[in-house]
């Protein structure tokens, strides 16, 4: 047996053994389900609790990271087996964090080694939940306009202004923020990537509530706030290029997430919900679900072909705009054929899941740079169409 | 294996670019239908594409073949649409599929050699309705003898041999067929491709089985899955080729004191085009992979890539058309080449439609 069998072995035995039944099962969307971390965390039950703390102790909720972040120093071949065990069982992940999927990526490339060393270690363990502070009731798709102002006073950062769309903003520590530092620099290079604690009078938040009944998102206020002068990432107003970094790691991971994330297709959902005749009585629903069948199933492979390049150091940079546009939009016509499928029943509950993501859905065409934001980027930068 | 193409692979894509571009450029097939020839095909660039091993490269070793697999069979179909080359390429590789399948050793050993040195053009006489339909055939075998009509024959006028399915008492069967034969008449075609095929009449025609009588079944249905990873390559480079014609006139073509490219409503469209050439690629390369590892998966793979190529290259052409504008609806234009070739290679052995109900039924149950 190869190493890599022994460790396939070993990590089927060690979930087998530690992660608890009620841990397993069908992907359930972002809810209080999964386990968010933080100082204002609260476990959900036991069973969730000690799941999250064996994988932690593993260093399993950041496998890839090195293990003095908090990580297991996984390579990719053993992180990739872990991943495809975890899927096996259906285990949850562990701890749900915009500090392992963004933040953290950011550090890793960006950070010094003093930002690493205080940051990295608390994300692996859940200590803190991080927002992220980008757009602007001022600044959407045109992000690089942000007016959030900060002035280095005293050896400190004081910061005012305001952020909108911070996801779960309220429950949230810290805040990773893009603030205009340079007000003189042209529009993308006057701005600084700054960390701020959450837990100061400067800032507040306010729920946004959306057309499914949620509120996930809420607007962030700094007023007066403060960080101290070394929570800058990247250079000083450089924090455009971090966030470009970022925004790849988004794209992909919306995009990709489309493929992920669904457990059951619309086929089996259909075949559940009206069974084979119902379906025969309704070709043209019939044939909408199996186009939409072939595109997520284009949309996984392109997904593996990218992991593929990866892995043989060939980068697609215009990747991520690809995923993200195509994957959302994708989710897009999910949503509407779950709706179809679901028929009357569905049109009658808020709560349902059909009605959720059919909802949902055009939150994702607009988070993380509007598709339209990715087009102008395909034009531009992939295909050097002129500019206007 | 990977879906990124390994150093021969690349290498085999750069000299089949090269070789295409200088021997069977778009204007050779211009001049080719211009002229009035009636192979359809030029003999001497066949026998090129012979000695730089493009024929039928999936061939196994062990067969006394290339052994390049399907990925490079692939690869050269793509570079192939790029040019629009107008050869026998799918019917040897078809013909070559069918004998490495069932074939019994006598004439996999006079066969193969034969059709991989381009000497021997082999016609696939399979369909005989409307449109593409693998289910069953009215062409019957008895006595030594095939009766009936098959249509849309790939190169089948000028063919030395055909390949002719037939039904038999143990199931479809194949069987060669000596075009020269009593009772053959072969009726040429005017695809609108300007390729070569022909239906073609059978009347008690003498007829050898290939391999054993009626246990081509299976044979079949993974010479059509070949057929269609092959088309779906074909086809990905022709999109992507009228696709860069579009978006270099687009920056070339200035109305309003700009180039058109420059606005948003033509940019978006290209972009979107974009999009979907960069995710479907991977489709099509995951279906010839798939083939070459004996994937369980490959035949709904090739289903999927065949039908997927066939409605992108369809869109694709669309707009490449209406972005050149009155100059795209023109014959003096390569796009419209293009876009006959689209419709041609997309009709055979399935299209979108076809596809998507294959799938529906077979991939999910529905």
């Amino acid at each position: 047996m190869s190493d890599l069998d022994d460790f396939r072995a070993e990590t089927r035995a060690w979930l087998e053994a530690n992660c608890p039944q009620s841990r397993r099962g069908a992907f359930r969307g972002f809810s209080t389900f999964n386990y968010w971390g933080g100082r204002k965390a609260v476990f959900q039950d036991e069973d969730q609790q000690l799941w999250f703390e064996r994988m932690r102790d593993k260093g399993w909720t950041v496998p890839e990271w090195p293990v003095e972040y908090g990580g297991a120093g996984l390579d990719k071949a053993r992180a990739n087996i872990l991943q495809q065990e975890m899927r096996r069982i259906q285990a949850q992940s562990p701890l749900q964090s915009l500090g392992i999927w963004m933040l953290g990526p950011a550090l890793l490339h960006f950070g010094t080694p003093e930002q690493k060393a205080e940051h990295l270690p608390k994300i692996a363990r859940g200590e803190i939940r991080w927002a992220q502070g980008y757009s602007e009731p001022g600044a959407g798709s045109d992000l690089a306009s942000l007016s959030t102002k900060g002035e280095l006073k005293d050896g400190q950062w004081v910061v005012n202004g305001s952020k909108i769309w911070t996801t779960n903003g309220d429950k949230c520590d810290m805040i990773f923020t893009l603030v205009r530092t340079e007000p003189d620099a042209p529009k993308h290079q006057g701005i600084s990537f700054i960390l701020i604690d959450m837990d100061q009078p400067g800032v507040t938040t306010k729920p946004i509530k959306l057309i499914n009944g949620d509120d996930p998102f809420v607007q962030t206020f700094f007023d007066n706030a403060t960080a101290p002068a070394d929570q800058v990432v990247g250079p000083r107003g450089k924090g455009w290029d971090v966030t470009k970094y970022l925004l790849g790691h988004e794209r992909e991971m919306i995009g990709s997430s489309m493929t992920n994330s669904v457990t059951e297709t619309v086929s089996s959902v259909a075949k559940a919900k009206l069974g084979a005749d119902g379906l025969k009585a309704d070709p043209g629903l019939r044939i909408a679900i199996a186009q939409h069948e072939m595109e997520s199933w284009i949309l996984g492979i392109a997904v593996e072909r990218l992991k593929d390049m990866g892995k043989a150091k060939q980068f697609s940079q215009f990747s991520p705009s690809v995923l993200k546009l195509m994957g959302t939009e994708l989710n897009y016509r999910r949503g509407e054929l779950l709706m179809s499928i679901g028929g009357f029943e569905a049109i009658n509950d808020l709560m349902s899941e059909p009605v959720h993501s059919y909802l949902h859905a055009p939150a994702n065409c607009i988070a993380g740079g509007s598709n339209e934001v990715q087009l102008n980027i395909l034009s531009k930068r992939a295909l050097g169409l002129p500019e206007l | 294996m990977p879906l990124v193409l390994t150093e021969d692979e690349v290498m085999l894509v750069d000299a089949a670019r090269g070789f295409l571009t200088k021997s069977a450029p778009v204007s050779a097939l211009r001049a080719l239908r211009d002229s009035g020839d009636t192979l359809r095909y030029t003999p001497s660039v066949w026998g090129e594409m012979a000695e730089n091993g493009f024929i039928a490269p999936h061939v196994p070793e062990a067969e006394g073949g290339l052994g390049m697999g399907y990925a490079a069979a692939g690869l050269i179909a793509e570079q192939m649409g790029h040019t629009l080359a107008p050869t026998p390429f799918l019917s040897a590789a078809i013909a070559a599929e069918l004998v490495v399948q069932v074939g019994s050793a006598e004439q996999k050993a006079d066969l193969l050699p034969k059709i991989i040195a381009g000497n021997l053009i082999v016609g696939f006489a399979f369909e005989e309705g409307l449109r593409h339909n693998p289910a069953g055939t009215a062409v019957t075998f008895k006595d030594g003898k095939v009766s009936g009509t098959k249509k849309i024959v790939l190169d089948g006028v000028g063919a030395k041999l055909l390949i002719v399915v037939a039904a038999t008492d143990a199931g479809p069967g194949l069987f060669l067929v000596d075009p020269s034969a009593a009772g053959v008449t072969v009726r040429p075609l005017d695809l609108i491709d300007s390729r070569n095929a022909a239906d073609v009449d059978f009347a008690d025609t003498p007829a050898t089985p290939l391999g054993e009588v009626g246990a081509a079944k299976a044979a079949i249905a993974r010479t059509l899955d070949v057929a269609r990873a092959l088309l779906a390559a074909e086809l990905l480079g022709i999109a992507d080729e009228a696709f860069d014609r579009t978006v270099a006139y687009l920056k070339e073509r200035v109305q309003f004191g700009r180039p058109i490219g420059s606005f948003q409503a033509l940019q978006h469209r290209a972009a979107r085009l974009y999009a979907r050439l960069d995710l479907t690629r991977g489709a099509v390369l995951k279906a010839l992979r798939a083939l070459d590892e004996g994937d369980k998966a490959a035949t709904m793979l090739c289903s999927l890539s065949k039908g997927a190529m066939s409605k992108l290259a369809y869109d694709v052409m669309v707009e490449a058309t209406h972005m050149h504008g009155g100059i795209g609806v023109t014959d003096e234009l390569d796009i419209g080449l293009f876009y006959k070739r689209v419709r041609v290679a997309s009709e055979l052995f399935g299209d979108a439609h076809f596809h998507t109900d294959r799938i529906a039924t077979q991939a999910f149950g529905i």
